[in-house]
């Protein structure tokens, strides 16, 4: 038990010291807009893994979260008057409500139909966002007014950083943190086998409920935090094809693995800016470095290199 | 009556297209337990290299052929290069392989090919036919009767040859089948060539009504995965009857509903059936084992 | 237990620290940036942009460059994607630091990108269509595109001489289709157009004739309107056709202005008038017209080099790439605030779109005159004699 605090201390530590001295080796404000959208995308794999890693259930829907996230920031000041970060906490807020209405009765499927259900879902709600052009800009988006604290309007990317980046220390923090509770260790019970779980008394159904109701609320925080950093949202946030990059973020880094989550974000957001000097052999190549990943780690980037690292200091 | 015609037989025609995308999902999925969503791009292949051949003026038939064998041979590549290297990861592993495949082979058709849409003549013509006041394009029949050929062509394999029943039984029971002798990895091998021409057969009878371009995949492979849901994933009449469902429901959605919603229907009524039926319409009922 | 930690994180900075090249400091060069949507379903708009700028880059730098230095084009693939689009935006503006931006292909891609080059002062001549970029008018914005206002205004213009009022529409729902249609819906009145009947479909749906049964089964319906773009327009087209409503006219937008459209749509395609620039109609221009030589030489120039149609996107790619440079000599410097001031100062701009007259509260310049009311018969574009 000490050690795994340990562990966790260290885990977390890394992380701050990562934030902090990033600052110091990039060379434009640019290094910094896309080391929020890694914070940013991994707080939102960080939840998903929750769902994904611990409780073994997948979705295919979680962008629909992200999306509320961002459009309750969006909406709520813009046409109601909330302030911006009550709008936030609303949005988390329903996110909450609706993972645990429309939780209870899909989390009864199994695999792939349980990811069919959520996939529905996403794109019901993907569809209401860019109809509903009289609330949310349509399918083109709408502006998002600046986070203001206490007068303090945060905006740039230097500031996005530093807030992105505290969000995902506390998204990390509670996340290992879960790993180590009794709801945690139900979760992993569920993961290995239902069935057994439920045998030696787990409550199957409500913590299959909780993982998704705790994902649904990093993923709304996380479309939040993206909405209020560009300024600008659009459907595109709450569509299919962004809750397969989730998806993929949490498989590529290491299902189960807080630390993955932020290696498959650090991963799926930097490459396609690295590819850019490929052109037209971009895509060609996005492809193939999964497929050639998956095959060579195949539980994951972290948990396969920490096994080789494992394997290599015991001989 | 008309009206009611005329959305019934653009909702089988497009349903048809859906049925082979979920019935090339059965196939994969029931000898490997791999969701596969590199299918679309079989049917993107299936449209573009046949529009591509017989552009560089090889006779259609002949430019369709050449298309199905190309589709074949990614298909066993796929499976050869990425799924069998993978063999014993999790479902969930394999499932990203098959998404970074996917992107892959669109990646790749956008260079060898262009980001244009391309078309291909009717087989038989474009003049509509009127079917008690209902229009039809000749084309659907040809979208309808290949689906239904290839359908019972299937059926005919499965249940009557040694080779379809190996295939069966690995379904059934990939441990067993090895056990009695059945080379699975052939069998692997055999299911995504097969559901590789499925989805080339959809791309080449769908093209000259949908158009095709290199990435008309994603959308298909939603559909078509959405369908095999719907049916019951793993069993292939299901697979079929999801598709037609799909398309149905689609049209008589847009026609009778509402037009913007007519995706929120269908996903809607696919939810419901669901709750109502965990396994789909026709799914089997697995029991977990500890 | 550390070196594990240590092997996780320095992964995570790895990954960072290695995804950039470091851009090249060169002061003999100007240096231009575009955001494309190159790849994704915006594709055939972003692929002749980007083939465009790039082919008259090297043009301009062989005959010379501006003001005597060579222009270097930096060009990324947002896919279609928003965010994407927005994070290149930074990056061009604060690691490339780009002069100017040409480029936004799409709406939703440009309106994403606008704070980004407000807030650095950057000018962006954006290829997208929708009015909300120039209205209101932003200090660094610009567009070369007509807006798709002015598209349903031609269209109503065309309908009240055929003396024809309640239409119905049939849009996409991709962001082009439904920021036009909500145009549409709201000029409708001023031109005493009723909307009868207004239905939609998928960017990517394959079958529109169950909406389309529906309007022609609502009574009175004299004329359909299909704000789109993509190859939507070309399956309404067919199965217009197919149910044969070919006697009720029918109208498309200058979202379908290449030939390709021809191509798809087919035979169906006779008939079907749209409001589009002067460039789909080059060789039939009267030798008098100002545009004939700039659309022709555009024209001819694309083919040759890409062996592809030609389409009014690439145009508006070239429009915007040439009101840069003229701005930029006119300036005679490489700062961004001045090359704005002069890009305002635009007047009798003779592009692919039209003749660009801009103004401190006009950051497009094109008026209605810039758009040709075409036909499509035998397979081509022709000019709508003005009165039939």
């Amino acid at each position: 038990m000490g050690a795994l605090l340990n562990q966790r201390f260290l885990i977390l530590a890394m992380l701050a010291v990562v934030i902090a001295v990033l600052p110091f080796v990039f060379p434009s404000s640019y290094y910094f807009r896309v080391a929020s959208l890694v914070w940013v995308s991994a707080l939102a794999a960080i939840g998903l893994n929750i769902l994904m890693g611990q409780a073994g259930q997948v979705s295919l829907g979680h962008a629909a979260f992200f999306g509320i996230g961002a459009y309750s920031v969006a909406i709520g000041p813009t046409h109601l008057g909330i302030p911006s970060w009550a709008a936030l906490l609303i949005g988390a807020a329903l996110s909450a409500v609706l993972a645990y209405l429309v939780g209870r009765p899909i989390l009864r499927l199994k695999g792939q139909y349980l990811a069919i259900a959520t996939l529905g879902l996403g794109v019901r709600g993907a569809l209401v966002i860019s109809t509903e052009s009289g609330w949310t800009g349509g399918p083109d988006g709408m502006p998002v007014e600046r986070l203001t604290l206490f007068g303090w309007r945060v905006s740039g990317s230097y500031t996005w950083y530093w807030v992105t980046g505290a969000l995902l220390l506390v998204g990390t923090w509670i996340a290992l943190n879960l790993d180590e509770t009794p709801t945690g260790r139900a979760f992993r019970a569920l993961h290995d086998s239902e069935v057994a779980a439920q045998v030696v008394g787990v409550d199957v159904a409500r913590f299959k409920l909780q993982a998704f109701v705790i994902a649904a609320v990093y993923g709304s925080i996380a479309g939040s935090a993206l909405a209020f950093m560009n300024g600008f949202i659009n459907p595109d946030q709450a569509g299919f094809l962004h809750s397969v990059e989730l998806v993929t973020i949490v498989v590529l880094g290491g299902l189960g693995s807080v630390v993955g989550s932020i290696v498959g974000a650090a991963v799926l957001v930097t490459l396609p800016q690295a590819l850019t000097v490929f052109q037209e052999y971009e895509h060609l190549l996005l492809g193939l470095i999964i497929i050639v990943s998956m095959i060579f780690m195949r539980n994951g980037i972290v948990p396969s290199l920490s096994g080789l690292f494992h394997r290599k200091a015991r001989t | 009556m008309a009206e009611f015609l005329q959305f019934l037989i653009s909702g089988l025609t497009v349903g048809a297209v859906y049925a082979l995308v979920a019935l090339g999902f059965t196939l994969i999925y029931n000898a490997s337990g791999v969701v596969n969503f590199a299918q679309g791009e079989f049917v993107m292949l299936g449209g573009m290299v046949t529009v591509f051949a017989s552009a560089a003026g090889v006779p259609l038939v002949l430019a369709a052929f050449i298309a199905v064998v190309v589709a074949i041979v990614i298909g066993l590549l796929l499976h050869r290069l990425a799924i069998e290297p993978a063999r014993g990861a999790s479902a969930v592993t394999l499932i990203i392989i098959t998404i970074g495949a996917s992107i892959l082979f669109r990646g790749i058709a956008a260079i060898i090919f262009d980001k244009q849409f391309h078309k291909l003549p009717g087989f038989t013509g474009e003049t509509p036919i009127n079917i008690l006041g209902a229009a039809v394009q000749p084309q659907s029949f040809w979208v309808l009767g290949g689906a239904a050929v290839v359908v019972v062509a299937l059926y005919v394999f499965l249940e009557h040859t040694i080779l379809g029943k190996a295939v069966l039984a690995t379904a059934a029971n990939r441990l067993a089948a090895r056990l009695v002798g059945i080379n699975t990895t052939t069998i692997m091998a055999i299911a995504f060539g097969g559901s590789a021409a499925i989805g080339a057969i959809a791309g080449i009878l769908v093209t000259p009504i949908t158009l095709t371009s290199y990435d008309v995949g994603t959308l298909l492979a939603l559909k078509g995965f959405a369908a095999a849901m719907l049916g019951g994933m793993g069993n292939p009449v299901g697979a079929v009857i999801g598709g037609l469902l799909l398309g149905l429901l689609e049209a008589f959605g847009a026609g009778y509903l509402s037009s913007t919603y007519k995706d929120a229907f269908a996903f809607l009524v696919i939810l419901i059936v669901l709750f109502v039926a965990p396994q789909g319409l026709f799914g089997r009922r697995v029991v977990e084992r500890v | 237990m550390v070196t594990k930690a240590k092997l996780k994180t320095s992964l995570v900075a790895g990954a960072i620290v290695l995804g950039v090249p470091q851009g090249a400091l060169a002061q003999d060069t100007i240096k231009i940036g575009s955001v494309l949507s190159a790849t994704g379903p915006a594709s055939f708009l972003g692929e002749p942009e980007d083939k465009t700028l790039r082919m008259y880059v090297d043009k301009i730098n062989a005959a010379g460059g501006v003001n005597g230095k060579k222009i270097e084009l930096v060009i990324y693939d947002d896919g279609g994607d928003a965010n994407k689009a927005r994070t290149f935006a930074t990056r061009l503006v604060e690691d490339d630091e780009v002069v100017a931006m040409v480029g936004g292909s799409t709406t939703g891609t440009t309106m994403a990108m606008i704070p980004v080059f407000e807030d650095a002062k950057v000018p962006f001549i954006s290829l997208a269509g929708a009015i909300e970029v120039i209205d209101p008018v932003r200090n660094f914005v610009f567009k070369t595109p007509h807006t798709d206002k002015m598209a349903c205004e031609k269209i109503f213009e065309d309908l009240k001489k055929r003396n024809l009022t309640k239409i119905g529409l049939v849009s996409g729902t991709d962001g082009f289709g439904a920021s036009m249609r909500a145009q549409c819906v709201k000029v409708a009145p001023n031109y005493g157009m009723q909307i009868v009947a207004d239905e939609n479909y998928g960017p990517r749906d394959s079958d529109m004739t169950a909406q389309l049964t529906k309007i022609k089964n609502t009574a009175g319906v004299q004329a359909v309107v299909n704000p789109g773009f993509g190859q939507g327009p070309a399956i309404v087209t067919r199965n217009y056709a197919q149910l044969g409503m070919n006697n009720i006219p029918f109208y498309q937008s200058h979202g379908v202005a290449s030939k390709s459209f021809i191509d798809l749509a087919g035979a169906a395609a006779e008939g079907v008038r749209l409001p589009a620039a002067a460039l789909l109609v080059g060789d039939k221009l009267p030798e008098s017209d100002p545009q004939k030589k700039v659309v022709t030489e555009y024209k001819q120039a694309y083919e040759s080099a890409t062996k592809q149609p030609v389409s009014t996107f690439g145009g508006h790619a070239y429009d915007g790439l040439f009101i840069l440079v003229e701005a930029m000599k006119r300036a005679n410097s490489t700062e961004s605030e001045k090359i704005r001031d002069e890009i305002e100062k635009t007047r009798g701009f003779v592009g692919t779109g039209g003749i660009v007259n801009m103004s401190a509260t006009d950051h497009l310049g094109l008026d209605l005159s810039a758009f040709r009311m075409l036909e499509i018969k035998g397979g081509d574009w022709n000019l709508v004699a003005s009165g039939s």
